[in-house]
């Protein structure tokens, strides 16, 4: 169980992050969404650690994480697809996946995890994680290295930016597999309907808040209506 | 040969060295050890000043080995090596230098490497360099290679410095003519308060001639390096300058990048990035389960490798 506790961040005197409070539960998919600036990845980082609030507090099964470092989080077993994946001058595709899942693995193994993101895993095995990667490719290869460590708590910042339309499809089946066997929480934020009709639980950020949290259909009526008759931008679109 | 010479051989050459085609092994200013090929020729110039070599027409592979150990305290060795590289010949050359300093003198070695490359030959340059010991006299290397490029010939030229050097300036020279391809790869790495400084000056004179040197140096605790390059354009060709450096601790580091097209068709590129590690790095190797310190090394690792 992963208790977020009034959590709040405060930069250039904005409430990022406005009193957040959030109970996610051991097997169960969440989906966050809400509008560009609600303070989506800002939460993410929180929970992960790379980020510190200036209130609040975060429990995992019972103990406050609040002061642990990414690195210790990541231990306790934490993992994080970030938004803009990184790229690394010298280090391979296959380096990375040998630190995500922490041992050493042989290649087959790692065009294994490759080739559940979509990746013709031959091709990208050896390919150096740099500029001549796009960023679809990047962006399968992070939620390659989270899927890869098995993790308990699984967050994935908008999974679907710049993935194309036929790999797209190959990336619901990816969460949908998680939804199904990930004895952990998985946590998604997106913009995607298909993405938020995979969720248990849907919650909906706005100005640093949570707006609302339900369960998917009854948040799917609330968050489709209100983007049909206020064109809020929301960016829900299939 | 004792228990020194083979730890600071290993470090700079190949374990194999017997399987080299020729070679010349150089103790403290003198050759004590050459094997020759009936392709490829070595011969000493006068009073030890260094070696000339020799490689065949059409040699088809050729592998040579030049390493130099120095292990006496105070030497100042100068050496010349001209490679003679025939048509169409295709060779590996490993050459580097390994000091061993445990006294307080000064030890310097300087390399003077000129290569004459044929038409369509083609080398194969990997130089390494690295000093040890407990004594504070200085290791201090001073390699400056000259590269004179026939029509159609192609070089590349691995450069290494990890460890151990207290003072190298490196120069670098080539002309190239028509068709011409060199391609330069140097890493480098300073600690303490050491002090690299490397220049490279290449003309390109002939028509599609074309140079890529990549540069990635990482300069750690008081030490301090230059990267200087100077590429001028003298015909239609293409040349491609990468400078990448990594500071930490109190390192410091200066590029002082030139280009000078003189002819409307020379396409000439310059890139420079001089900054610590990118903080979204470690955080990323750290969200992995890496330590701070397990990310640092990790990066700079590959980032040399
Ligand atoms: N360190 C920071 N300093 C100042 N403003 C920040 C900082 N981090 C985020 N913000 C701002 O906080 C808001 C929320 O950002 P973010 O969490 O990235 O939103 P989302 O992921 O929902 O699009 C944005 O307006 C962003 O510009
Ligand atoms: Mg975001």
């Amino acid at each position: 169980m992963l208790e977020i506790k009034d959590i709040c961040f405060e930069r250039d005197n904005k409430k990022i992050l406005n009193h957040i409070n959030l109970v996610l539960d051991e097997t169960k998919f969440y989906v966050i969404t809400g509008p560009n600036g609600s303070g989506k990845s800002t939460l993410a980082k929180i929970i992960t650690g790379i980020l510190k609030p200036d209130q609040g507090q975060i429990l995992f099964n019972g103990e406050d994480i609040t002061s642990l470092s990414v690195d210790q989080r990541a231990k306790k077993g934490l993992a994080f697809a970030f938004q803009q994946p990184v790229r690394f001058k010298g280090l391979t595709v296959y380096d990375l996946l040998k630190i995500a899942v922490n041992k050493n693995i042989d290649k087959k193994d790692a065009c294994n995890i490759l080739s559940k993101v979509g990746l013709c895993a031959n091709e990208y095995i050896d390919r150096e994680i740099n500029a001549s990667l796009s960023g679809g490719e990047l962006k399968r290869i992070e939620i390659a290295t989270v899927i890869a460590r098995n993790p308990k708590v699984a967050i994935f910042d908008e999974p679907e930016a710049g993935i194309d339309l036929w790999s797209f499809q190959n990336l619901i089946e990816v969460f949908k597999d998680l939804e199904k066997e990930s004895q952990g929480i998985t946590l998604v934020i997106s913009h995607q309907e298909r993405i938020l009709r995979i969720a248990d639980q849907i919650i909906l950020l706005e100005k640093g808040q949570v707006k609302n949290i339900g369960n998917k259909n009854s948040m799917l009526k609330i968050i489709l209506n209100e983007e049909k008759c206020c064109q809020k931008g929301n960016k829900i679109n299939e | 040969m004792n228990d020194i010479d083979q730890k600071l051989l290993n470090k700079i050459s190949d374990k194999n060295i017997r399987k080299a085609h020729a070679y010349n092994i150089r103790k403290n200013g003198k050759s004590i050890k050459r094997q020759i090929s009936p392709y490829i020729d070595i011969i000493s110039k006068e009073d030890n000043k260094g070696i000339d070599i020799y490689v065949k027409e059409n040699t088809l592979i050729g592998i040579v080995h030049i390493p130099v150990i120095i292990t006496e305290s105070g030497l100042t060795d100068v050496v010349y090596n001209d490679f003679h590289i025939g048509k169409n010949s295709n060779v590996v050359i490993l050459a580097g230098c390994g000091v061993h300093n445990d006294e307080h003198q000064d030890s310097e070695h300087d390399g003077i490497h000129r290569f004459y490359l044929e038409e369509d030959a083609k080398v194969k340059y990997i130089e390494k360099h690295y000093g040890e010991g407990i004594g504070n006299g200085k290791k201090i290397l001073n390699p400056l290679t000259e590269i004179y490029m026939q029509p159609g010939s192609n070089m590349t030229m691995d450069t290494t410095q990890i460890k151990g050097v207290d003072q190298t300036t490196r120069k670098t020279k080539a002309i190239l003519d028509g068709n011409a391809t060199l391609i330069i790869n140097e890493k480098i790495l300073t600690s303490d308060s050491q002090n690299a400084t490397t220049v490279f000056d290449v003309e390109l004179n002939g028509t599609n001639a074309s140079t890529h040197v990549v540069s990635r140096s990482v300069a750690t605790e008081n030490s301090y390096q230059e990267f200087v390059s100077n590429v001028i354009g003298n015909a239609n060709c293409y040349a491609h300058v990468e400078c990448d450096a990594i500071l930490k601790d109190k390192g410091k580091v200066k590029a002082i990048p030139q280009i000078y097209a003189k002819n409307p068709d020379a396409n000439l590129i310059h890139e420079a990035a001089i900054g610590k590690i990118a903080g979204e790095q470690l955080i990323k190797l750290m969200s992995l389960g890496l330590s701070e310190k397990e990310a640092e090394k990790l990066i700079i690792k590959g980032f040399l490798k």
